[in-house]
C-alpha cells in the first residue's frame, strides 16, 4: 500500500509533508527503544511510537524509514518537525494509541519482520 | 595495516547534547552514499556509528568519530574522555545499561548499542580505561 494510501485510510494527521511520488510500504515496526528500531527495524519500514523528540528523526532518517507514525495523539515539537522537515521524515500523528493503530496497519497488509540489521 | 587509507575523515561529538546528537553518523552516512558504497553497508555503517555516537553523547563528556576507508574495509573509530567501562563483558550483554532515568524516557537504555554495533560489524574491540575513556573500533569488511 502507499504512503498516501495508508494515510487516508488510517486517518493520520500529516505533521511534515509526503514525498512526492508513490512511496509503498510494506513492513512496520512498533517500539518506543531507540537501539531496538535500529537493530531490527527493516528499511522502508513504518515506524510506530509514542517518542516525539529530535533523535526519532535522526533514526528514522538513517534506517530510510518511510514515516513515523506518533501515537495517543502527541504532538511534537518545533525542534522535531524542523529536522524531520530537513530530513524529509513524513513525521503522521494518530489519536489511536499504538495498538490500535498496528492493528490496523496489520489489517491493511503492512507486516513486520525478523530480521537483523546486518540483512537489511 | 601496511595499505594506504583512501579516506579519513573526523566528526567531534559532545556528551549531552541530544540536539546534535546523530549529526556525526548522518555525515558518515551521506559520505558513504556519495561515494557510492553498497547500500547494506551503508546501512550497518549508520547504525553503528550511530549507537557508537549516542554512547560518547550518553555516557562520555566528549569525543570524536573517525570515518577511515581503508582498500579492504570501512573503519569508524568512536573515541572519547569519560568515566570508562569496568566490565567490558557486561556492557556488551543484552539489557545492560547504566544509562540515567531522563535518558531512558526517550527510548535510550535499553543496553542493545554494544550488540547492535557487533551485529552490524565484522569486527568489533573496545579498548577502555576507568576514569579515562573509551575507545570502540568498528571494521567493516569490504
Ligand atoms: N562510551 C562509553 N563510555 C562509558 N560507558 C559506556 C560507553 N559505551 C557504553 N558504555 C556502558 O555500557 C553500557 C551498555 O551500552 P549499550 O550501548 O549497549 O547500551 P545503552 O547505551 O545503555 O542503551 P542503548 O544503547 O540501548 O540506548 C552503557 O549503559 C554504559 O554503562
Ligand atoms: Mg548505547
Amino acid at each position: 500500500m502507499t504512503l498516501a494510501e495508508l494515510v487516508r485510510r488510517l486517518d493520520l494527521t500529516i505533521l511534515t509533508s509526503l514525498p512526492e511520488g508513490d512511496v509503498e510500504v510494506t513492513r512496520g515496526y512498533v517500539s518506543d527503544l531507540l537501539s531496538d528500531v535500529l537493530g531490527k527495524a527493516s528499511e522502508g519500514a513504518i515506524w510506530v511510537t509514542l517518542q516525539s523528540h529530535p533523535n526519532v528523526i535522526a533514526v528514522a532518517s538513517l534506517l530510510n524509514l518511510s514515516a513515523v507514525i506518533i501515537v495517543g495523539g502527541i504532538i511534537p515539537d518545533d525542534a522535531t518537525l524542523e529536522r524531520a522537515r530537513e530530513a524529509s521524515v513524513p513525521v503522521l500523528s494518530t489519536q489511536l494509541p499504538a495498538f490500535e493503530i498496528v492493528g490496523r496497519l496489520y489489517q491493511l497488509g503492512i507486516r513486520g519482520n525478523v530480521d537483523s540489521c546486518v540483512d537489511g | 595495516m601496511g595499505l594506504k587509507p583512501l579516506l579519513e575523515m573526523r566528526f567531534p561529538v559532545q556528551g549531552n547534547d541530544f540536539i546534535q546528537a546523530g549529526e556525526a553518523s548522518s555525515r558518515i552516512k551521506r559520505t558513504l552514499q556519495q561515494i557510492g558504497m553498497e547500500s547494506s553497508l551503508v546501512r550497518r555503517a549508520a547504525i553503528a556509528s550511530y549507537e557508537a555516537e549516542m554512547n560518547i553523547v550518553i555516557h562520555a563528556y566528549h569525543g570524536e568519530l573517525v570515518l577511515t576507508i581503508w582498500p579492504n574495509l570501512i573503519e569508524i573509530v568512536a573515541a572519547d574522555v569519560g568515566p570508562g567501562i569496568s566490565d567490558v563483558a557486561l556492557a556488551m550483554q543484552e539489557g545492560y545499561s547504566t544509562a540515567p532515568e531522563s535518558v531512558r524516557q526517550m527510548g535510550f537504555g535499553a543496553g542493545m548499542g554494544l550488540p547492535n554495533m557487533q551485529k552490524c560489524a565484522d569486527e568489533l574491540l573496545v579498548e577502555t580505561k576507568v576514569g579515562e575513556g573509551t575507545r570502540v573500533v568498528i571494521k567493516i569488511n569490504l
